[in-house]
């Protein structure tokens, strides 16, 4: 059966006697770029882990993603930290794919260096080229451009869209939506 | 390389303890009670003249470091089993404690009941070595963030990759340090196992004869040559541990 939605019906998760998401559903398109949004605390991340497979929800079904590879940018940068640049960029595909997505997000003379060497926004930029690099099937991506300036997310958000996987997004700016130009939106409340 | 500043330093300091040494032994005035440098350094060359200075000192290396590599691995293993198992931690945990807290002499007591003489410092430096190695390795593995082990997994790691990408680096700092500390106590201990146990090839064996004799200048001759293989022994691992550092 071919699916173009991921279908969320009924879900509910509780962490600690807390309902993160209770009895949301929806249906996310598999195309394009879709942005989750929602105040904080409101279950966007937890969304992704249940779509991830990260989580497993307390009740409701999830439909659509079974099979699928998720390329992933986590909230934080998940960075190997005695690895290189390029070692962390290719932890899921090979180095070729690695140095280019490195390159294309202006990374090309910090290939060999350490997290620690960098800085806050170029080891952003290495957790973007990892999953960019990754073969994945949809592109997951929970505040993205945090630590990025103005120039580095529009090249981040063109390489993203260039990659013509369906992309998840989760953030709270506006602008930063729009860098991926049109858009679907689902809201958690 | 290390600078000439810093060998300098080193013989400058060696000197100091050399006179220090020295003007204690003439305060003494009884090589009986404090041999001077000069008598033991002289003792230990006419000592390493010997072809049994070298086969004792070879055959001690030998047990207590066949210990030492028998207890590093029997460490490892038990630190995976009791990291991946709460009930395995449940069940040894006690014998560890045991282990820890005893003092090294009942143990060697209780080997020289149960072994052969050549045997009871092998077994005294795996008992000593174990429990350190374990207790790091055990922590560093608990320690690893679970989040990079969750990025590998999202990313297509194998379980092979993620313990040889994530859990390897992750826990080796912990792990060396504790190889390197529990080899200082794998040798102190091995060289009073053999001193209790006396097996008749050994480090331990001259140092009894030369105490046994009242020989305070081969005690201290002996004492020497047991620091300088432990030194020696401590710059081979540090060495070899930069490598494996180097290369992971």
């Amino acid at each position: 059966m071919i699916h173009n939605v991921i279908s969320l019906k009924n879900i509910t998760k509780t962490f600690g006697g807390h309902a993160v998401l209770n009895n949301f559903s929806a249906e996310i398109p598999l195309c394009g770029v879709t942005v989750i949004r929602g105040a904080s605390g409101a279950g966007k991340t937890t969304l992704f882990r249940l779509l991830m497979g990260l989580e497993k929800p307390d009740s409701g079904e999830i439909h659509g993603i079974e099979g699928k590879k998720s390329a992933v940018v986590f909230q934080e940068d998940r960075l190997l930290p005695w690895s290189t640049a390029l070692e962390n960029a290719a932890l899921g595909s090979d180095e070729s794919r690695a140095k280019e997505a490195l390159v294309r997000l202006g990374l090309g003379d910090n290939l060999c260096q350490l997290p620690r060497e960098l800085s806050g926004g170029m080891n952003r930029r290495v957790a973007i080229a990892r999953a960019l690099a990754f073969d994945g099937d949809i592109l997951f991506l929970d505040e993205p451009f945090t630590g990025l300036d103005e120039e580095n997310k529009k090249i981040a958000a063109d390489a993203m869209r260039e990659a013509n996987i369906p992309i998840l997004v989760i953030t709270h700016d506006d602008a930063e939506a729009d860098l991926f130009g049109a858009y679907c939106e689902i809201r958690i409340d | 390389m290390p600078s000439k500043r810093k060998l300098f330093q080193t013989a400058l300091i060696a000197l100091i303890y050399l006179l220090v040494w020295e003007a204690v032994s003439l305060l003494v005035g009884k090589e009986l009670l404090l041999p001077s440098p000069i008598s033991t350094l002289s003792r230990l060359a006419v000592l390493l003249t010997k072809g049994e200075t070298w086969l004792f000192s070879g055959l001690t290396l030998l047990r207590i470091m066949t210990g030492y590599a028998i207890g590093v691995v029997s460490g490892v293993l038990l630190a995976v089993l009791t990291a991946r198992s709460q009930f395995a931690e449940a069940l040894l945990s006690p014998l560890r404690a045991i282990v820890k807290t005893s003092p090294v002499t009942s143990f060697i007591l209780l080997a020289l009941l149960w072994l052969s003489s050549d045997m009871v410092p092998l077994v005294i430096s795996i008992l000593m070595v174990v429990p350190m190695v374990w207790t790091a390795t055990a922590e560093a593995i608990l320690q690893t963030d679970i989040r990079l082990i969750e990025m590998g997994k999202m990313f297509g790691l194998t379980k092979w990759q993620i313990v040889k990408k994530i859990f390897v680096p992750s826990v080796l700092p912990q792990f060396l340090a504790a190889c390197t500390t529990s080899l200082g106590f794998a040798w102190k201990s091995g060289v009073a196992a053999e001193i209790i146990a006396l097996p008749k090839q050994s480090i331990g064996y001259m140092l009894y004869q030369s105490k046994l004799r009242i020989e305070t200048t081969d005690l201290f001759a002996w004492t020497l040559m047991i620091v300088a293989l432990s030194m020696l022994l401590e710059w081979l691992l540090v060495r070899g541990m930069r490598r494996i550092r180097h290369d992971t």
